[in-house]
């Protein structure tokens, strides 16, 4: 009896072995950036209304973590919210979107713009009080991602800061919501469709965040949301169909609607 | 009869390959463990690797020191035992040796539960309730600091304490109280003199379990330590051996990632050698008895 | 025997008997602080709505059904590795070995295993289940295969001490009617300490709902609805724990975090009361 159940035990476990082993391809991982969380998210939900025996998971690690997995093959899709480095290489990407990063303060923090260079200033550790760039007498506690993270890496770009000073690492853009709005002193920055109005959103060199000057290009804190598959290697059907989808129009007001503008 | 010999040889190989397959895993583990740990703090060399002050492996001069992280992990640690200890050892006598059988049955509920607790939540009512509580007592700019993961990791360590300690004191033999009762001493001065000494292995046994707790935690601390990679300062923001691993490990491509498994490989060593002391501990006790 | 004190002998007594009250309200406190807060927090966000549908990001709203079919299939999958891996190892242990110093050593290796913490388990399941064995990204399978050897030290040693309590004179009583070792166990040992073994399963389960460290990189963090247990295996899904470091992290969404935390508690809570169960059954026997 109890030996019957040892074998078929083991049987069934060598059979869960080799039904991993051989995917079906309607299984598609995506991973990495938490910034495409939410427009990712809307696109797969669409998506499977007319594909509803495609599994579509997307795993929020992290736009290095995206390149990553590109790279080695551990995800069918990688996603970045920031532009590829000259060594990230052995992917195809494409740009879908683009989004803005809005910088965010207390909503009792009197400052409403500040420049790139105060930016500068500020994340590089020069500036450390509100007074140097027209605020009140207090300490600046600056709020920045973790290394891995996309708006990290295009924040640290645009702004020209190879080292930044942080307070405090958080690894989303909600967590970085979340300590601006309970911590007068803060700053940081997230991806304009994780801010609610629990925040101040300030204008960057005197633009202000819309779709109008993500569009046109003149808000300077803008990056492109990315779509990597490993270079020579061929996507399953359920891969190429979603990723079709990405760029069609049918995708263009979920885009929108999550919060950044359409890239084709 | 034939058959019967066949099922009783094969199902004595079974068990014995179970037993043998949990000192497989196990070695396995460290091997794999220094295996792909190794390369990395060649390169790097070993010195440069524990005592380096500096972690920035992105940048375009990557720099990998650790001793951040290893001093963060011992300072977390230390911290935790010296407010966890006396809470838990106090606790412990309280439930051994004073609380009457029916409070000491509903403190334990509350104390084994208090162990079930994910650590997730547990660094998740830290993060919510006690890092702005930190920030504004202590007036800081910032309260996501080591002073947060040690009162959260004191907490936390607590039930593995009071269960090891409770049981050590409440193998004291009755006449050891008895005599101490007899010469005059008080029931605290019994207590602290006589039960506590006579435990005291057991007692250790728990404070060294607490020790290798607070060094492997990872997700509770992650959410309240502030999880930057300074030289550790009380009131700073911080990174252990723990989070260093768990933050880094889903976007490290190559080299970077082999130094995550040399972090991996350190931190082993470190729980190694807590819990041969551990065991060295219990030994003692045990011959001694 | 009523003899006064001297002053320094009664503060140092009162002192330290001040001190132990504190500590104890500090533990009891500590408790009642934390899951009344977090349930106060909550409650009030579990709804029928947020138990039974997936989170939608069209629809803007919050679901962890998928989560809870997840946490499901790992303990599944975990236990339908790990229980006969781990029963076996403590019947070689208690009825077969007979060197004394092998069953020490094993012992040994099984405490340095229970004392690894949970965030090297997650890297020995990239190392060695993602890389080396090929399975190339995580799944829920790797994810259980990652929590069997982490549950493995908890089952061996609650199963020994289930089997220890078992009275010789039954193993006697059985050989003396000629009864073979094998049929003894299966028929007498197993059965007497069935009670034991359920309570030690329980507490496994315990540790595999409150896991996140280990499960992070071999798991993933997925919420897609998948009902097919064997299409769910090769996908990457979050654990209720895992999904509810995700919710406070990389969404920033607190009201659901607390309402998943609650429901954590509510579930750590019933396996306390199961494993109080077992004991007071075991009392009685």
């Amino acid at each position: 009896m109890k030996k019957k159940r040892t074998v078929l035990i083991s049987l069934l476990t060598a059979a869960l072995f080799l039904l991993t082993a051989c995917n079906s391809g309607n299984n598609v991982l995506l991973s990495g950036s938490t910034s495409v969380e939410r427009v990712i998210s809307s696109l797969i939900e669409a998506f499977n209304e007319d594909h509803p025996d495609i599994i579509l998971t997307f795993n929020p690690t992290g736009s290095g973590a995206g390149i990553t997995s590109a790279q080695e093959g551990t995800a069918d899709i990688g996603l970045s919210s920031r532009p590829l480095r000259e060594s990230e290489t052995g992917v195809d990407a494409t740009i879908f979107a683009i989004d803005g990063l809005a910088l965010v303060v207390h909503p009792d923090n009197p400052v409403t713009n500040l420049t790139i260079e105060q930016l500068y200033g500020i994340y590089s550790g020069e500036i450390t009080n509100w007074s140097d760039v027209g605020g009140k007498d207090a300490p600046i506690t600056t709020i920045g991602r973790e290394a891995g993270s996309g708006s990290r890496g295009a924040f640290d770009d645009i702004i020209g800061v190879e080292s930044p000073r942080h307070d405090q690492e958080l690894t989303s853009g909600g967590a970085i919501i979340t300590a601006v709005a309970t911590n007068p002193y803060a700053i940081g920055y997230a991806s304009l469709s994780a801010v609610g109005n629990s925040v101040k959103i300030l204008t960057v060199d005197g633009v202000p965040i819309t779709e109008e000057t993500l569009r046109d290009g003149t808000y300077p804190v803008a990056r492109p949301f990315i779509f990597m598959t490993q270079s020579g290697t061929e996507l399953s059907e359920g891969a190429q169909a979603f990723l079709a989808f990405i760029q069609s129009d049918e995708a263009t007001a979920i885009i929108a609607n999550a919060g950044v503008v359409q890239m084709r | 009869m034939k058959t019967k010999t066949i099922i009783e040889q094969t199902m004595k190989t079974t068990f014995f390959l179970c037993g043998m397959l949990t000192i497989v895993i196990t070695f396995g583990i460290a091997v794999y463990m220094v295996i792909s740990g190794i390369p990395a703090i060649r390169e790097i060399g070993l010195s440069d690797f524990l005592f380096g002050q500096v972690w920035n492996p992105t940048g375009a001069e990557p720099q990998f020191g650790i001793l951040p992280f290893i001093l963060t992990s011992v300072y977390a640690t230390l911290g935790a035992i010296a407010i966890g200890v006396p809470i838990g050892l106090a606790t412990a006598i309280f439930l051994a040796k004073v609380a009457p059988p029916k409070v000491a049955a509903a403190v334990n509920t509350a104390v084994e539960l208090l162990a079930g607790i994910p650590s997730v939540v547990y660094g998740f009512v830290g993060m919510i309730v006690l890092v702005p509580l930190v920030m504004n007592v202590f007036n800081l700019r910032n309260g996501a600091t080591l002073f947060s993961a040690i009162l959260v990791l004191s907490i936390m360590i607590l039930p593995g304490i009071i269960n090891v300690s409770r049981t050590a004191l409440a193998a004291v033999p009755r006449e050891y109280e008895e005599a101490s009762y007899a010469l005059g001493a008080t029931k605290v001065e019994t207590i602290c003199k006589v039960s506590v000494p006579a435990a005291k292995s057991g007692i250790a046994a728990g404070i060294v379990l607490g020790i290798g707790r607070a060094v492997g935690e990872t997700m509770a601390v992650i959410l309240v330590a502030g999880n930057v990679a300074n030289m550790p300062e009380l009131f700073g923001s911080v990174r252990s051996l723990t989070m260093a691993i768990a933050g880094e490990m889903s976007y490290a491509t190559g080299f970077h990632r082999n130094v995550l498994f040399s972090i991996g490989l350190v931190l082993f060593v470190f729980i190694l050698l807590i819990n041969l002391t551990l065991n060295l501990i219990l030994k003692r006790g045990g011959a001694k008895r | 025997m009523k003899r006064r004190l001297s002053i320094k002998r009664r503060v140092y007594s009162g002192a330290l008997t001040g001190f132990m009250y504190l500590a104890v309200g500090i533990a009891v406190a500590a408790l009642i602080g934390i899951i009344g807060f977090v349930l106060y927090r909550g409650l009030g966000h579990i709804t029928w709505e947020f138990l039974t549908t997936a989170r939608s990001a069209l629809r803007n709203t919050v679901g962890i059904l998928p989560n809870i079919l997840y946490t499901l299939y790992i303990i599944f999958t975990t236990l339908l590795i790990a229980l006969p891996l781990g029963i076996g190892a403590a019947i070689y242990l208690n009825e077969y070995a007979a060197k004394r110093r092998l069953v020490r050593f094993i012992e040994f290796v099984i405490e340095l295993l229970a004392g690894i913490p949970s965030i090297i388990f997650g890297l020995i399941g990239v190392l060695f289940f993602i890389q080396a064995m090929g399975m190339r990204r995580p799944s829920l399978l790797v994810g259980a295969l990652t929590l069997s050897i982490l549950v493995l030290p908890t089952i061996v040693r609650t199963t020994q001490e289930a089997l220890k309590t078992v009275p010789a004179a039954y193993r006697e009583g059985a050989f003396a009617l000629g009864a073979t070792k094998w049929y003894m166990i299966r028929t007498i040992i197993l059965p007497a300490s069935a009670d034991g073994i359920v309570g030690g399963t329980i507490l496994a389960v315990g540790r595999m709902v409150g896991e996140s460290a280990a499960l992070l990189f071999t798991a993933g963090m997925g919420y897609a609805l998948v009902t097919n247990y064997f299409e769910a295996l090769q996908t990457a899904g979050g654990t209720l724990t895992v999904m509810l470091f995700v919710y406070i992290t990389e969404h920033g969404d607190f009201d659901t975090a607390f309402a998943i935390a609650s429901v954590l508690l509510i579930i750590v809570l019933l396996l306390n009361i199961g494993v109080k169960l077992v004991k007071r059954r075991l009392k009685k026997i």
